[in-house]
């Protein structure tokens, strides 16, 4: 059979398919702009759900993010998150998750102070907006309410007599229990599985069932994130009212069901919004030229040339093939943007795994102008046309600094701000009656 | 405080195969032994090497005693211990640019000491090991076999507790000898794991505590054990590379063998001398080095997928004015009886090779045993080693096998990259030589597969911590600890392979370890460093 081909036409092209990608089609659909997005990464999986702005300063725990984004700007100016004014980021953040209450992922507002959230051992994460699914776990935490947390025979990496021992001194209200899904006797459980029984009224049912003789006067019951794929609010308050306590998740071990309806709600929503998406096609190439660039992009049947006036990358890391690594180093895989490297490999890591300083080698990334266009060693952009937001970025170590989604959110607003006004240096949207007979 | 004392008739310091081959020797003539490490088994160099049982071809050409000494022994290891054995034989092999001369004239070292070897065309080696280059010009068959090193020692363990009632104390390091009248009286000991002291009482005290043998003699005041310590780094790659053990025919250098080990294959080796055989770890420039020399013998290293790299130092035996480089340095053992020094119950055994630990256990347990008065011929020569439920984890793709053979749906599996299911960890839980209450994260991988895959502990860590607590294991944070303590410790071998493939695994590990587990703020909490 011959293969097709197709071209597509767009304001903005944005690559990648992680939090920063879909915050940036996000944001540019409200800004009136023609979206096609691309990607083929699954590393949203790898998510606990919590969207962090800035949890950890200098190996400190920050209660109050905005405090800490002050010490950063003076501390490390570089940082993507230090360049942005306190209003950009809060807009962004709020744009956010409102997106996702919209798209049935309830997520609490981001306030002034930081959640104390749960984790898996029975520690706590310093988040700013955790899903409305998580957030009694917080409440049940603050108060030491009576709560109990139960796990599944047959399911990895989450264990709620772990989590329990972990608490025990400081939680003398907790308690644990183990209970068999319903349905998936004698078996290894999956938490996308369980969540997707759930979606039936029958396992709800029977699930409040078998919880429902464990409550001996618990007010609060933790469960594994497993409530539901669509609507897990919705499914939390109808057992909860079966129940008559409080419901809550916690996260877990990847890949996980918080991850995964951040995924499909985007992959759902997003073409509503009048985005072009196509969630699982890598772009094999970009060409620049006068007026843009050209994406090319080999799908399973066709192949798909996109003419987009500008274009957005956010690949991510090594995780998720935005960047890679040789013996020597560091390098961007789709455009061969410049990376400024350590002296040699030996600088990557320090000695300790631990080491409160983190490993250099994940604050290389792709330096950008005020606009977060990519720029060469001499400070000037690669292209005029080319924008990038997320993880790729240098002078951030996310992970350690529980910082992730603040980046992922704040760096693609102003990435799509800068793409706008380039695209529209009046600030009015691209001209509809023009480009809709193309 | 609370002294916890120990009697036994035979007190031997050090967990490596050695040690563990002493105890072996000595319960199976009737005689008591409590082996104690202060780490755990195979904490040096017996856990540090490629696991290769030697031919003796390495050594033909320079030292033709120990080449024999090392057939002598691999042919008794092959038959009594084939479960712990993969006889795959090896190749000697020149490639352009490599002397021709000393290629020519290893045939000859190889009948003087008695190592059946065989002649090749480059074209019959390439269709041996496929991943050979074109400019291969001599080639050689040796009976090079690989050993696991760790079910080993595990075995001799194993044997030796169920022999005769002898024990093994991990965690438990020497601090000084009290001496009355020429004899040991009691040995000072600490549990570093509780901080109590320990008090040993032995007729014998046996110090086979490898490259720390030099300290240990000293605390009991002997100056005569002079050791040369001799760092040697490897790389572990993702899948196995070769069918047999490749050399390098060549003096020895960086590089020049690859060792198949199960489903992997390990790259070695440098030699670096030290002067502290303590806090070793793999450098980038070592691996760097024994890279570049091991793709001038396999290309397709150039292109091979790295999980780790780990380092053990060679006890090496300094004879006054011998030569400083530990390439040169005597392989051979030497037993001190430190009568010289004033001491009628003390033996050190030192030097030697992993190949040969039987032999040096042997000689050990004869002195042992006379000073005994105990006549029991040595035994180790004949007796099989055993088999055992909670031995055989140790092995690369044996859990794998094992999970598939008995096919039950309820025993999951906590380490994917190695297949080591819940029930391999319950039984070495609970039979394993060393398994204790609270046996931590680190001596549970020691005795199996875990965190040695691809992901080096990113998933398995939390998975095995997880399970642990459901079994009771851990109570409290000290879980959090050991799973903490276990990936710092892979880290350690992680860090210079990082390149490649690896860097993906490495940042979703620290997306688990940091962002889900909270290991680097836990950490930092633990040792007070915020509020």
């Amino acid at each position: 059979m011959k293969r097709r081909s197709r071209r597509i036409d767009t304001d903005l092209a944005v690559i990648g398919t992680g939090i920063a990608g879909f915050a940036a089609s996000l944001f540019a659909c409200r800004r009136g702009l023609e979206v096609a997005q691309f990607g083929h990464s699954g590393a949203m999986a790898y998510t606990t759900g919590y969207l962090d702005l800035l949890g950890v300063q200098d190996g400190r725990v920050l209660d109050d993010p905005w405090d800490g984004l002050g010490a950063l700007r003076r501390e490390t100016p570089e940082h993507p998150l230090a360049r942005l004014p306190d209003e950009t980021i809060r807009t962004a953040f709020g744009l956010f998750t409102e997106a996702l209450t919209e798209m049935g992922l309830g997520y609490t507002a981001p306030g002034e102070r930081n959640l104390r959230a749960l984790l898996p051992n029975g520690l706590v994460k310093s988040t700013l907006s955790v899903p409305q699914t998580m957030l009694p776990g917080c409440e049940a935490l603050a108060q030491r309410a009576r709560t109990l947390v139960l796990d599944f025979d047959g399911l990895q990496g989450f264990s709620a007599r772990a989590f329990e021992a972990n608490l025990a001194e400081r939680w003398p209200g907790l308690s644990s229990a183990r209970l068999t899904f319903p349905g998936m006797e004698d078996r290894q459980v999956f938490p996308e599985v369980m969540a997707r029984a759930l979606e039936t009224r029958q396992t709800r049912e029977a699930l409040v069932d078998l919880i429902r003789p464990q409550l001996d006067g618990a007010e609060y019951v933790g469960l594994p994130a497993i409530l539901g794929m669509q609507a897990p609010d919705r499914i939390r308050t109808e057992m909860e009212a079966a129940l008559g306590a409080t419901l809550f998740e916690i996260p877990t071990i990847p890949p996980a069901v918080p991850g995964i309806r951040l995924r499909e709600g985007f992959e759902r929503t997003m073409p509503e919004r009048g985005v072009t998406l196509d969630p699982v096609l890598k772009v094999s190439r970009v060409r620049f030229g006068a007026a843009g660039a050209t994406l090319t992009l080999h799908g399973a049947m066709e192949d798909i040339e996109v003419e987009a006036r500008a274009v957005l990358l956010a690949t991510g890391r090594f995780l998720s093939g935005g960047l890679r690594a040789d013996r020597t180093q560091v390098s961007e895989t789709l455009l061969g943007l410049p990376i400024r490297q350590t002296e040699s490999r030996n600088d990557w890591y320090r000695k300790d795994y631990f080491d409160p300083a983190g490993h250099p080698v994940n604050r290389l990334g792709i330096e950008v102008d005020a606009s977060f266009r990519p720029v060469d060693a001499a400070g000037d952009p690669v292209q005029d046309t080319l924008f990038s937001a997320g993880a790729i970025l240098a002078h951030q170590d996310w992970v350690r600094q529980r910082c992730g989604a603040g980046l992922a959110i704040a760096s693609a607003y102003a990435a799509v701000d800068s793409a706008a006004a380039h695209l529209t240096p009046e600030g009015q949207p691209p001209d509809r009656s023009v480009r809709s007979d193309r | 405080m609370n002294v916890r004392v120990h009697e036994t008739e035979v007190l031997i310091i050090g967990a490596g195969a050695t040690g563990s081959g002493i105890m072996r020797d000595l319960a199976l003539r009737g005689i008591h032994c409590l082996l104690i490490d202060r780490r755990d088994l195979n904490a040096g160099a017996s856990g540090g090497n490629h696991g290769l049982l030697h031919s003796g071809g390495r050594y033909a050409t320079a030292d033709a005693e120990t080449a024999a000494e090392c057939r002598r022994e691999g042919e008794i290891l092959k038959r009594l211990a084939p479960e712990c054995i993969d006889d795959c034989g090896g190749l000697f092999v020149a490639v352009e640019g490599d002397d021709p001369d000393f290629a020519a004239r290893f045939p000859e070292h190889c009948r003087v000491a008695g190592i059946p070897c065989e002649a090749l065309t480059p074209a019959e080696a390439r269709e041996r090991e496929p991943a050979l280059p074109e400019t291969v010009f001599a080639a050689y068959t040796v009976p090079d076999a690989t050993i696991d090193p760790f079910r080993i020692v595990l075995e001799n363990v194993g044997q030796a507790q169920q022999a005769n009632g002898s024990r093994y104390l991990p965690h438990t390091g020497v601090e000084g000898f009290d001496i009355e009248d020429g004899e040991i009286v009691r040995t000072r000991c600490r549990d570093h794991r509780c901080g109590d002291p320990v008090e040993i009482r032995a007729r014998q005290v046996v110090n086979a505590s490898g490259a720390w043998a030099e300290k240990v003699a000293r605390l009991a005041g002997c100056t005569d054990v002079t050791l040369l310590c001799s760092k040697g780094t490897l790389l572990i790659s993702n899948a196995r590379v070769t069918n047999g053990v490749v050399n390098r025919l060549r003096p020895p250098d960086d590089g020049d063998i690859l060792v198949p080990g199960g489903t992997v294959s390990l790259l070695g080796t440098s030699s670096v001398t030290v002067e502290d055989p303590d806090d070793i770890r793999p450098t980038i420039a070592e691996v760097d080095r024994i890279l570049a020399e091991g793709a001038a013998m396999l290309p397709i290293l150039n292109e091979t997928r790295f999980v780790r790299a780990f380092s053990g130092v060679r006890p090496l035996l300094r004879a006054p004015g011998s030569e400083s480089d530990g390439r040169k340095a005597n392989r051979g053992f030497a037993l001190f009886d430190h009568e010289d020094q004033g001491l009628t119950n003390f033996v050190t055994v030192a030097g030697g090779k992993f190949t040969t630990f039987r032999l040096m256990a042997e000689k050990a347990g004869d002195l042992v045993a006379r000073r005994l008065g105990n006549s029991e011929p040595c035994k180790t020569a004949l007796v099989p080693l055993p088999s055992g439920d909670a031995l055989r984890w140790t092995d690369p793709g044996a859990a794998a096998r094992d999970w598939y053979r008995r096919a039950d749906p309820t025993d999951m599996i906590l380490c994917e990259c190695e297949m080591v299911a819940r029930s391999a960890v319950d039984t070495i839980l609970a039979e394993a030589p060393g398994a204790e209450d609270h046996m931590s994260l680190r001596a549970i991988a020691l005795r199996s597969r875990i965190g040695k895959g691809a992901c080096q502990g990113a998933f398995c860590a939390l998975r095995v911590m997880a399970h642990l607590y459901d079994r009771g294991v851990y109570d409290g944070p000290d879980g959090l600890r050991q799973a903490r303590d276990f990936v710092e410790g892979r880290f350690r071998g992680v860090r210079p392979v990082l390149w490649g493939a690896q860097m993906p695994q490495a940042e979703l590990a620290e997306i688990l370890h940091c962002g889900l587990a909270g290991m680097d703020l836990a950490a930092a909490e633990d040792e007070g460093r915020t509020g």
